[in-house]
């Protein structure tokens, strides 16, 4: 997204906030994030009221002074909704990312690594590769029936062979360093290796990896929603809304617009601070992308 | 109903000639068959035997494919249909049915009386009311190829009743090689042979998208008018298809711009779309509307115990339920009854504990039942809006009325398989679930299965068991009269509402959507004979 | 190249026993369809009997040995709800499916590839800027959020195209196109971004080389310069990345052709999912990842052509 920094005047760095400036857009998504996150931690403080209670008599009311975003079909506040929604959207995308990296890592260094597991790992990981992600994931949760859990397991095991074969590869590379082979030549244990030689290595391209993995993922379980293989409809989540929000969406705009809208605004600066980070931490990649 | 059976014994030597209503059939007669009629299902037909199945889609196919010996018309009064009449002995033992002449299967072989005996029996073991009345049947034999003969053990009340059933599961007349499978083995696709006024096109066959019907050009309809399922059957289009549409917008909007000709069920909150729309008309063709029923599981705590049961009943105000999950005021009302308002056996037996509902008293008759805390377990449909709406108003109010709600959502399918567990609910059991019936399916005491009281022995899951219930219901199907009918079925509500196996969450419309060259809809499930395309 | 293509042959056929594994086992962790089988009004007792009769008593390995015989004699097996065979299943609905993912796939290389080496060759201006926001974009916005707001627009208020329906292009190619377009539009908007990305990366990247210097100090046309030097050049990974986007496509499809109902195998597997058929999930499952290995499959060879340098 953002332009490298030689193509830029160098006097204006020298401004007030020189990073702003370099990296105007990922500045603003991440306090675009920055309030997304604030608001859904605060959720019961920002003039909401109870996300799930039903007022039959004032359902699909357009925006209105007591109602911000007006009103839902069970005749629940939108405004309110939008706010806890924000909550889902985070811990799915926080728990997604975090897991499927963190489950990536360790199963791509060890098959990096341990020659013999690599050939059985890596037929296990095309398999999962091969079968298309929303499809594993529908049918896992319909499998295990609909919590968030099941959600945030369903979107992360596909997540999951795309991060071994980023880490796997940076293994191949990093272990035919010479400073690895010193290391395994004077007997240095295998835990030592992979944590003190390897993983460093693993840590930049990882980070990027994982905001990509938490905007999709954000995606993902609004897709889910929508093909009703979601979150539970009793949690308000900004992918439920949209599913209630799409049969009425000619009648009453506002259940469909507002959290597609949020959605929309909080993957894209997902998406704009991945590619911000990658352009400081990765270069290289940054260079292929 | 019980005026049909009457009207049916006073006349039977009338009705062996068939009642034809002179001038109608020279009307019927004149327009040519043409075009093809589009229309929107509420669902996608996926299972096709209608008689070892339920399910209003498969009842609807088997309409179109099979026809019925009996049938019933707008005031519900039994009519022949297949049949051209029927002899009963005068000890009422004995009911000799005539098939009417020129009745053809697709692959035109004659209907006979031998296609038709297996039929009954198979259907006698697949639905409610059939087992019912084949306790009653010594024998069900043919005599000639033309009659079929039934000898009863003693006298029932309802057998042509029975046979005439308008709705699930409906005794369709099939060949033999079919009638004679066994009802787990369910017909496919290569089965689909009937010898109803259209015919299956199994080539363009889309399970899950499309269904498409030939008009039979060899039918030969009765010639009175057509009235709810009896009557003639005369087809004036060539070709039925049933387009299926997983999301409501996109079959709306297909209906306004004239893409389809007829969306069955309309979601009643778009119906503003189509009001603005020109070309497009909407109409309730159903009057005995829909029940919705929140069902009990009465062998799993905490609602084993008919107090907690009530108290729920006690807290479920339909007009707020009813707003929440229907929504437009035209197209529900409340109904205390556990029959249909407004039909034969509507009663107000018992049903303050509807009329009246309140939280406080719900809190109060909880208290006084010795609930103490137990986990609920509600199952929430999500993919059927109507039913996801109720279990979503209903958590809320049991959350307020002091009840531990454990709201598990999960999607139709699901809930069809979790309800048949019989376990406590800390091992996959449940507490309650929602539905929703046809008015047809509800009328009286002995076609309602949900008012069965067997238990584990052929109640509806839920496993209701009620002795008292069952010896009133066998009371009624062998009352005599209307008026005993009627005095029995409210004692039946009394004793259903004392028992709540069930909570009737009211009544509601579901508008159809037609484009307005389309007439001849009768008021009946959706039948598409009668109906004409300018 | 024989050698090659037997190798990459012999090593799917354990990816593919893999996915077979993972999705039978998946399945039947889940409960059965006999319950949705028998139906609203049935008894425990019915749907035992179903059970039965459907086979989903027997042991686990029993159960998934007969389907592995089976799948060698091509068999996918029959639905358990309309008795059909699954292949013909998917052969009823595989036309709309491949229309849909072709139309997509040829609209978005016209759109995303120029699109990419015009980023690439205007690096940094207001072009570029433009062309990576629509990207970002596209990545962002949820397929069905673009599907309404396309319907809205250009089928229900300016009723340029219909709003739903799919016909063969075969019996009628006037209302094909009316029809396919919107559909093709919504899901080709994540894949313009997919493309149009890695090829403005790899364009830059090939910019930079000597031998498009050489070319441009030979005073060759700007155009021919890009079209012929830099993007020949760049286009192994733009097809690498055309040929991981399917399984993207996939997911898309899915989501679209619900949205536009369209009859295609997106529809047939969700319905399937909801419904417990379990020949349909499994069948189209393992049918979805052949494609997905044989298309990757392809894409190797292509690479042996497009850049010689490449060898396995």
């Amino acid at each position: 997204m953002s332009a490298p920094a030689t193509s830029l005047p160098p006097a204006r760095l020298s401004g007030l906030f020189p990073f702003l400036r370099r990296y105007p857009l990922v500045v603003i998504a991440g306090m675009i994030l920055g309030l997304i996150v604030l608001a859904a931690v605060f959720a019961p403080f920002m003039f909401t009221r109870d996300p799930t209670s039903m007022s039959p008599l004032q359902r699909l009311r357009p925006a209105s002074e007591a109602y911000w975003l007006g009103t839902d079909h069970l005749g629940r506040d939108v405004w309110s909704r939008l706010v806890y929604g924000a909550r889902v959207s985070v811990i799915v995308g926080l728990a997604v990312a975090g897991l499927s990296v963190i489950i990536g890592l360790v199963i791509g260094l060890i098959s990096g690594y341990v020659r013999w597991l690599d050939a059985v790992v890596m037929r296990i990981m095309d398999g999962l590769m091969a079968i298309p992600g929303i499809l594993l994931a529908i049918a896992l949760v319909s499998v295990s029936g609909a919590s968030l859990t099941t959600v945030i397991i369903a979107i992360m095991v596909p997540e999951i062979p795309r991060v071994v074969r980023l880490v796997r590869s940076v293994v191949l590379t990093v272990r035919e360093e010479p400073y690895v082979e010193a290391a395994v030549s004077i007997g240095t244990r295998l835990p030592l290796i992979l944590t003190r030689h390897i993983l460093p290595n693993c840590i930049p391209p990882l980070i990027v990896q994982a905001t990509y993995v938490c905007a999709s993922a954000m995606l993902t379980e609004a897709i889910l929603s929508f093909l009703g293989a979601g979150t539970p409809p009793t949690i308000p989540s900004w992918g439920n809304m949209v599913a209630e929000g799409r049969l009425l969406f000619q009648i009453a705009p506002w259940n469909l617009l507002w959290p597609g809208v949020a959605l929309a605004v909080t993957i894209l600066s997902v998406n704009i601070l991945g590619d911000g980070l990658r352009d400081r931490l990765d270069p290289k990649l940054a260079k292929r992308m | 109903m019980s005026i049909s059976r009457r009207e049916l014994m006073a006349g039977a030597a009338a009705l062996t000639g068939g009642l034809a209503l002179p001038g109608s059939q020279s009307a019927l007669a004149q327009a040519a068959p043409k075009g093809t009629l589009r229309v929107i299902p509420h669902a996608a037909l996926t299972t096709l035997d209608p008689v070892a199945t339920t399910g209003y889609i498969v009842r609807n196919h088997g309409y179109m494919v099979w026809d019925t010996l009996f049938a019933q018309d707008e005031q519900l009064a039994v009519k022949p249909q297949m049949a051209s009449g029927v002899e009963i002995s005068a000890d009422k033992l004995t009911y000799r049915i005539t098939l009417r002449d020129g009745l053809s299967w697709h692959d035109d072989t004659a209907v006979t009386s031998a296609d038709c005996v297996p039929s009954l029996i198979r259907w006698g073991q697949a639905d409610g009311m059939g087992r019912r009345l084949f306790t009653y049947i010594e024998s069900v034999s043919t005599d000639g190829p033309k009659v079929i003969v039934i000898k009863l053990k003693r006298p029932y009340g309802l057998v042509l009743e029975s046979i005439g059933k308008l709705s699930t599961n409906v005794p369709f007349m099939m060949p033999k090689r079919f009638a004679e499978k066994a009802v787990t083995d369910r017909l496919g696709a290569d089965d689909m042979m009937g010898s109803g006024p259209f015919r299956w096109n199994k080539a363009e066959y889309r399970p899950g998208a499309r269904v498409v019907y030939d008009r039979n050009p060899k039918y030969v309809p009765r010639s009175e008018p057509a009235s709810n399922a009896a009557g003639g059957k005369n087809v004036f289009v060539e070709r039925v298809e049933w387009v299926n549409f997983p999301d409501p917008n996109t079959a709306l909007n297909a209906l306004v711009s004239g893409e389809v000709d007829y969306y069955e069920q309309i979601p009643a909150d778009l119906l503003p779309i189509v009001s603005r729309a020109p070309g497009v008309k909407v109409a309730n063709f159903n009057p005995l509307g829909n029940l919705g029923m929140a069902r009990f599981n009465s062998l799993a705590g905490p609602t084993n115990n008919p107090g907690v049961r009530r108290a729920i009943a006690k807290a479920i105000n339909q007009s707020e339920l009813l707003k929440v999950a229907i929504g437009n005021p035209e197209f529900y009302k409340t109904c205390h009854s556990v029959y249909p308002c407004g039909t034969t056996f509507d009663s107000t037996a018992g049903s303050d504990l509807m009329a009246k509902s309140s939280l406080d008293e719900a809190r109060a008759m909880l208290r006084a039942s010795g609930y103490n805390g137990e986990k609920l377990v509600l199952l929430a449909t999500t993919d059927i809006p109507v039913q996801s709406a109720m279990a979503q108003y209903t958590a809320d109010v049991l959350k307020r009325i002091g009840m531990n709600v454990d709201a598990q959502a999960m999607d139709w399918a699901t809930v069809l398989q979790r309800r048949t567990s019989k376990n406590p609910i800390d091992q996959g059991g449940w507490n309650m679930f929602f539905t929703w019936w046809e008015g047809a399916d509800l009328l009286d005491p002995v076609i309602q299965f949900a008012l069965s009281g067997l238990g584990e022995q052929g109640a509806w899951v839920g496993w209701s068991k009620d002795d008292e219930a069952e010896i009133l219901r066998t009371a009624y199907a062998e009352a005599a009269t209307l008026d005993q009918q009627k005095q029995i079925a409210a004692q039946v509500q009394a004793r259903a509402f004392e028992q709540s196996f069930n909570v009737y969450t009211g009544m509601f419309y579901v508008p159809t959507g037609f484009r307005e060259n389309i007439s001849g809809i009768l008021n009946a499930p959706p039948f598409f004979w009668n109906i004409k395309k300018a | 190249m024989i050698r090659l293509v037997l190798t990459r042959v012999l090593s799917a056929i354990p990816v593919m026993g893999v996915v077979a594994l993972i999705v039978f086992f998946m399945l039947r962790l889940s409960g059965d369809p006999a319950a949705i089988l028998a139906g609203d009004t049935a008894s425990s007792e019915q749907v035992e009997r179903i059970r039965v009769s459907l086979g989903l008593t027997k042991p686990l390995y029993e159960q998934f040995f007969g389907w592995i015989m089976q799948l060698l004699r091509f068999d996918l097996g029959t639905s358990l709800f309309t008795g059909l065979p699954v292949t013909s299943l998917i052969a009823q609905r595989i036309e709309p499916t491949a229309m849909l993912a072709l139309s997509t796939i040829v609209f978005s290389v016209l759109v995303a590839v120029p699109m990419g080496v015009l980023a690439a060759w205007k690096a940094n201006s207001w072009i570029d800027r433009l062309v990576m926001v629509i990207c970002v974009l596209g990545f962002s916005v949820p397929v069905f959020v673009m599907g309404y707001f396309l319907i809205f627009n250009f089928a229900i208020t300016l009723r340029w195209f219909p709003v739903q329906g799919y016909t063969s292009p075969f019996v009628d190619f006037g209302r094909f196109v009316s029809q396919i377009t919107l559909p093709t539009l919504t899901l080709s908007f994540i894949y313009v971004a997919l493309i149009a990305r890695i090829t403005r990366a790899s364009v830059i990247e090939v910019l930079g080389e000597d031998y498009i210097r050489t070319a441009r100090a030979k005073g060759q046309v700007e155009i021919k310069v890009l079209f012929r030097h830099a993007l020949k050049n760049a286009a192994v990974p733009i097809v690498t990345v055309i040929g991981l986007g399917v399984a993207l496509l996939i997911g898309g499809v899915v989501v679209t052709e619900s949205v536009y109902n369209i009859p295609g195998l997106g529809r047939l597997v969700v319905d399937a999912i909801t419904r417990r058929d379990y020949p349909i999930i499994q069948g189209l499952i393992l049918f979805f990842a052949l494609i997905y290995i044989v298309l990757n499959l392809i894409i190797d060879i292509i690479y042996t052509i497009v850049d010689p340098r490449i060898r396995y």
